[in-house]
């Protein structure tokens, strides 16, 4: 899917656990997240920290559709 | 019988009869003897080898710690001081498949052992690992284990053997990209306008060396301005309202659901779900932000961090659903995101 929006031409940016897929797959701008269950949340966390913590991987995606890449980029903490 | 070959079998935690998703975070572990498909395969292994172990480990602590995991499991697998390796099969399950893939490579790298394992062809694994072991091209379900099962049996056997491999048409394993030098009856400058000819006529002709398909698509450009754009959310998490209205599949999804969120600041148990049947749900359902952050962005909308969360957000299952199937939803709705001026999205996976 993350290939077809792209080639629709809108900058897409994939948020997931498995990196290797991702890449394998072909997105081009990648933030990896924090378990497979639960990509954007740490159910260990009490909630507003949880929802920080998602804040900030939100941050990181959007900083990653600002950023300009030429190839495949993965947007490490 | 001291001259049985000794055969190491890796499963996830269901063939190995550990248990569902519930069980999917165990880290790994061994058994003597054989398991599940494992067990089965003692027939196919008549007296020739055996299955000695079996290394078990939940799919979802293998692909949140895929290197540490192969790391763990080859550590298992040496000590039953193993011939050969089967891995699988995994058909069309993207974790299982990764781990059967990054263990082949594990051992090919530290063991230097052959390993076979079974998978559909769209499974991600394939394509990464194919060059550490032999593939055997299964069905995309687990309904196909009866015909993997003996293919594998029989490729391991001719490994351990020495018998002479066919090609991996002939075998049924999916090609790993290896050159063989061989010598044919037909010079290639005939054998080439031969193929040519054929391809003139509009007969079938197969290629001596086919390219290899890179689908890849360049990225586009950055959003210039993130406080004035329209943000869409995406996902493969099967994130849908309560009930799943639209009924979309826990496995092999065949639509996908475009949902309005314009009244919600966050998603909660009482009016989303997740229709995903590959991942344990328990944390999804207790708080759907955790697999679309639709809390968050709403926060940044008010803020204007972003200039706007699009009212709606598109969802299927990526559970075993085929490649062709996620191209024709993202290829319609990315229309729809284009002409409802989205600027850009975020995509989430499980």
């Amino acid at each position: 899917m993350v290939k077809e929006i792209e080639r629709a031409g809108l900058p897409v940016v994939h948020m997931c656990t498995v990196v290797p897929i991702s890449v394998t797959v072909g997105a081009n701008r990648i933030i990896p997240t924090i378990a497979i269950p639960h990509p954007l949340g740490d159910p260990k966390l009490p909630a507003d920290q949880e929802k920080k913590q998602r804040r900030q991987l939100v941050e990181k995606a959007l900083k990653a559709l600002e950023t300009e890449v030429n190839d495949q980029t993965v947007f490490e903490s | 019988m001291a001259d049985k070959k000794r055969v190491v079998w890796y499963l996830n935690q269901f063939f190995g009869q550990i248990g569902g998703e519930d069980k999917a975070d165990i880290p790994p572990q061994k058994r003597d003897g054989g398991i599940g498909p494992a067990a089965g395969a003692k027939n196919l292994l008549k007296d020739k080898a055996e299955v000695v172990g079996t290394v078990i480990c939940g799919d979802t602590y293998f692909g949140e710690n895929v290197e540490k995991a192969a790391q763990e499991v080859v550590a298992m697998i040496a000590s039953f001081e193993p011939d050969i390796v089967i891995a699988g099969p995994a058909f069309n399950a993207g974790r299982y498949g990764v781990a059967c893939g990054a263990v082949a490579e594990a051992v090919s790298d530290n063991l230097n052992i052959p390993v076979v394992s079974g998978m559909y062809p769209e499974n991600p694994g394939a394509d990464m690992y194919k060059r550490y072991a032999y593939m055997i091209e299964t069905t995309n379900s687990a309904a196909g284990m009866r015909k993997a099962l003996p293919q594998m049996v029989k490729l391991a056997l001719k490994l351990i053997t020495g018998e002479k491999l066919g090609t991996p048409k002939e075998e049924g394993y999916i090609p790993r990209g290896i050159r063989k030098n061989l010598f044919v009856e037909e010079r290639g400058a005939k054998r080439a306008v031969d193929m040519l000819l054929k391809k003139l006529n509009g007969q079938v002709f197969e290629t001596e060396y086919p390219m290899p398909n890179f689908d890849r698509v360049s990225p586009n450009p950055a959003v210039k301005d993130i406080s004035n754009a329209k943000i869409a959310i995406v996902t493969s998490g099967g994130i849908v309202p309560k009930g799943n209205p639209d009924k979309i599949e826990a496995s092999s999804a065949s639509k996908y659901g475009k949902y309005d969120i314009a009244d919600f600041d966050d998603l909660t148990s009482a009016d989303h779900e997740t229709a995903h049947g590959g991942y344990d749900p328990t944390y999804a359902d207790q708080d759907p932000d955790r697999v679309i952050p639709v809390d968050v962005l709403r926060d940044m909308e008010n803020e204007g961090v972003i200039g706007e969360l699009h009212r709606y957000f598109y969802s299927t299952v990526g559970n075993g659903t085929s490649v062709a199937n996620s191209k024709i939803f993202a290829s319609k709705f990315a229309q729809d995101l284009i002409d409802d001026h989205v600027d850009a999205v975020i995509l989430t996976s499980t």
